[in-house]
């Protein structure tokens, strides 16, 4: 037992030094030098101040934004210090009370459309910071989000379709809206000129 | 399930089948010491050993080989709980995180030496940057470390005959370290980083968002310690949500990545046993049990999550697409469903989506799968040793049904090994069940249950299944930050994993010393489909029979209920 003590505590130590110490300042390093700027978060600047994350959802309760995914963050929803999922389960009461409370407020936010709302926009995502919503989710939107801004809905279509991503190569993941991206454009085509 | 499900997982079986040979003799190369890599890291290595005082040729029996390995993980234990409850006053602390209370100081301690990576905490609220680095990152190497030489030890004491020694585990635990786990980890760290994970040192980032609130980004050094959560099968994340978090998992694509990174050297390691038994056969024999499983899996966690919640499509809702609560949008129903049953098949437990909300069965597939034993891939090494015990067990049954002495790659199975081998199986469903009962009979096991109904019991049997089986992922509604839960599951994963570790090592000491004997007419052949089929069986009889009532209570009934008057 004794003869196994000075290499366990030895390797032990220059394991961790090399794991735990060169191996992470060495990836910094590397990924500083090749890919700063996701390194750093993938800030998105608007005249020179940071206001997000290409990455990470924000929270939108105003008519003229399209809105995200539920986010069960607490204590604000889209609190990217504190990520996290409802997790409720499929039959607990407050996962359908969180759901019809936003069906509620989406149908107030937009009376006369009575289309199914895509399941997307009613419930919370794994980590309460999804960036995107599905095409579909978009698409229920279109409408409000026109009326709101005085614009014409073949303008906000155009502006979804032009923001929607396909399946990576066509095989991994969802089609996909990020919608910090397309509120930003709206913005954009908004502060234009009518012509 | 729908065609692009099948189009993902053929892909990612296409690739994965791609890199095994390649890597499983890499590894097999470098354990036994003959890899030309070797001369590369020759000058740090030869220091190492120097400092240490260790010399290379000197092996031991599997009892010295036993206490090396307890004690390398029991100093992992101390320090993790020390740098936990110092972090406070240590550099790299930008957000001043608070020293960690010592109940779950301890419960994260054993939880990543024992590759379990269980977290009753929410990294991004508690650890300081030096915590995951200095504590966190290094057991996620050196728990992988620790799980692989086992395997190696006992491919060993199948490969060798009438030798007392099973390997120097010091030479063996810096050998993968360095050889395999850190080049894998920074080339795949890096990719991770191209992609958008972070990796900085920077405090917390305050941004004032388009509807001018303040949004908190947090930060740190992300993409390193991903990477090795993945390639280690640890699964541990840097951020409360995981692999679902936008900052470790931002695409598609290292969705994908992650994934193959999960299985990667589970698959490869069966290629590894072949080469080291000197016949290749033998491991895809195990490895095509051990995908037929899965496919199995696959498919059926896909199926119930794409059949959704009934309740939504009552309240006028389009639930065509299945089931989103707890999933994030990029990666929808298939490519969760998948990483899921890779995370729950491999002992990793990282989750890119919420299993606390998943349908009542697609949510008992994970747990079905754990409660196999985790020998579907299984953990880095703890898979295949694990599947090697039911291989045991297999021939074991074969033998008593035609009435001869079992024998598995030239060695007679005898007393001896069939009591190591029964430990080492009913360890772990004694301490999952023992432990969801004791859980579940306690006001402050009870205290802890989040979901109403069935799914409260879920929770419980998920935990208890999840500790004892050292995955980790959760149903995440559960409190566990609780004494009562992280001293219950510190146990559960403790003795989970060495209480298999040890009677594993004594099988590889016992049949190491064995003679090894002809292949008759009359030998059981372990490299076709007949042993493949009774392998399957052999798992899901001895796994499955021990959790059928449990998983009756929860997820089933649920399942009824769920569906009732629908």
């Amino acid at each position: 037992m004794k003869t196994l003590i000075r290499p366990a505590l030895t390797l032990f130590i220059l394991l961790s030094i090399i794991t735990g110490l060169i191996y992470p300042l060495l990836v910094t390093g590397i990924s500083q030098a090749l890919f700063p700027t996701q390194a750093a978060g993938s800030l998105i600047l608007r005249d020179g101040k940071p206001i997000g994350s290409r990455l990470i959802g924000q929270h939108f309760t105003d008519p003229k934004y399209f809105w995200g995914r539920l986010s069960a963050t607490s204590p604000q929803p889209y609190n990217s210090a504190a990520s996290s999922g409802s997790n409720f389960g499929p039959l607990n009461p407050l996962l359908k009370e969180a759901a019809e409370s936003h069906i509620k407020t989406l149908r107030e936010a937009d009376p006369g459309n009575n289309a199914p709302i895509p399941v997307d926009l009613v419930t919370a995502s794994a980590s309460g910071l999804d960036p995107h919503i599905s095409p579909a989710a978009a698409k229920y939107q279109i409408a409000r989000v026109a009326r709101a801004r005085g614009l014409s809905p073949d303008a906000v279509r155009t502006l979804v379709m032009q923001q929607t991503e396909d399946r990576e190569w066509g095989v991994f993941g969802e089609p996909r809206v990020n919608v910090l991206a397309l509120n930003l454009a709206l913005d954009h085509l908004s502060s234009q000129p009518k012509p | 399930m729908i065609s692009h499900a099948w189009l993902l997982l053929g892909l990612f079986l296409l690739v994965l089948f791609a890199l095994i040979k390649p890597l499983g003799i890499y590894i097999a190369d470098i354990m036994e010491g003959r890899s030309p890599a070797l001369r590369f890291g020759g000058p740090i290595e030869s220091m190492i050993y120097r400092l240490s005082g260790v010399h290379k040729e000197n092996e031991m029996g599997w009892l010295n080989y036993a206490l090396a390995i307890l004690l390398f993980n029991g100093l992992g234990v101390i320090t993790v709980f020390i740098l936990q409850r110092l972090q406070f006053w240590l550099p790299l602390n930008p957000q001043q995180m608070v020293n960690v209370s010592p109940d779950s100081a301890f419960n994260t301690a054993v939880s990543f030496v024992t590759n379990t990576n269980w977290q009753g905490y929410s990294g991004e609220a508690t650890m300081s940057y030096l915590t995951q680095m200095l504590a966190l990152t290094v057991q996620n190497f050196l728990s992988a470390a620790t799980g692989i030489v086992i395997a190696i030890a006992l491919m060993r004491g199948f490969a060798r005959h009438t030798m007392q020694s099973i390997g120097n585990p010091w030479v063996d635990l810096a050998r993968i370290t360095l050889y395999v786990l850190l080049p894998l980890s920074l080339m795949f760290a890096v990719l991770l980083v191209s992609q958008g994970v972070i990796q900085n040192f920077s405090a917390y980032q305050d941004v004032t968002t388009l509807e001018t609130a303040t949004q908190t980004l947090a930060m740190g050094p992300v993409a390193s310690q991903e990477a090795i959560k993945m390639i280690g099968t640890n699964g541990g994340g840097f951020f409360n949500a995981n692999s679902a978090h936008p900052f470790e998992n931002p695409t598609p694509l290292t969705n994908f990545l992650q994934m193959l990174a999960i299985f990667l050297i589970p698959a490869a390691l069966c290629y590894t046993f072949g080469r080291i038994v000197g016949d290749i056969r033998q491991g895809w024999a195990v490895l095509a049990a051990m995908a037929v499983l899965f496919v199995m899996m696959v498919v059926a966690v896909i199926h119930f999550e794409q059949q959704g919640n009934p309740l939504f499509a009552a309240a006028g809702v389009d639930s065509t697409v299945g089931n989103m609560e707890g999933k994030e949008t990029r990666f929808g129903i298939a490519d969760s469903g998948l990483f899921s049953a890779i995370t729950t098949a491999a002992s990793c437990g990282a989750v890119n989506s919420m299993h606390d909300s998943f349908t009542p069965l697609g949510g008992m597939i994970p747990l079905a799968l754990m409660q196999l034993g985790e020998v579907v891939f299984g953990g880095v090494g703890s898979g295949l040793y694990g599947m090697l015990i039911f291989a045991i067990m297999a021939v074991f049954i074969s033998g008593l049904m035609i009435g001869r002495t079992p024998e598995y790659l030239g060695k007679k199975i005898e007393a001896y090994e069939m009591k190591m081998t029964s430990i080492a199986i009913l360890a772990t469903p004694l301490l999952v069940l023992a432990g969801t009962a004791i859980a579940v009979i306690t006001v402050s096991g009870r205290a802890g249950i989040f979901n109403p109904g069935a799914h409260g019991f879920s929770e419980v049997l998920y935990a208890f299944t999840s500790a004892g089986n050292n995955n980790g992922s959760a149903f995440a509604g559960l409190s566990a930050n609780t004494p009562f839960y992280n001293a219950m599951l510190a146990i559960a994963m403790w003795f989970g994993r060495f209480a298999v570790i040890v009677p594993v090592l004594a099988i590889a000491g016992a049949l190491a010393a064995k003679k090894r004997i002809a292949v008759t007419p009359g030998t059981l052949p372990t490299h076709g489909p007949l042993f493949v089929m009774l392998l399957i069986g052999t798992v899901l009889l001895v796994g499955l029979l021990n959790y059928v009532p449990a998983l009756a209570l929860g997820p089933a009934v649920e399942h009824l209920m769920l569906w009732a008057g629908h």
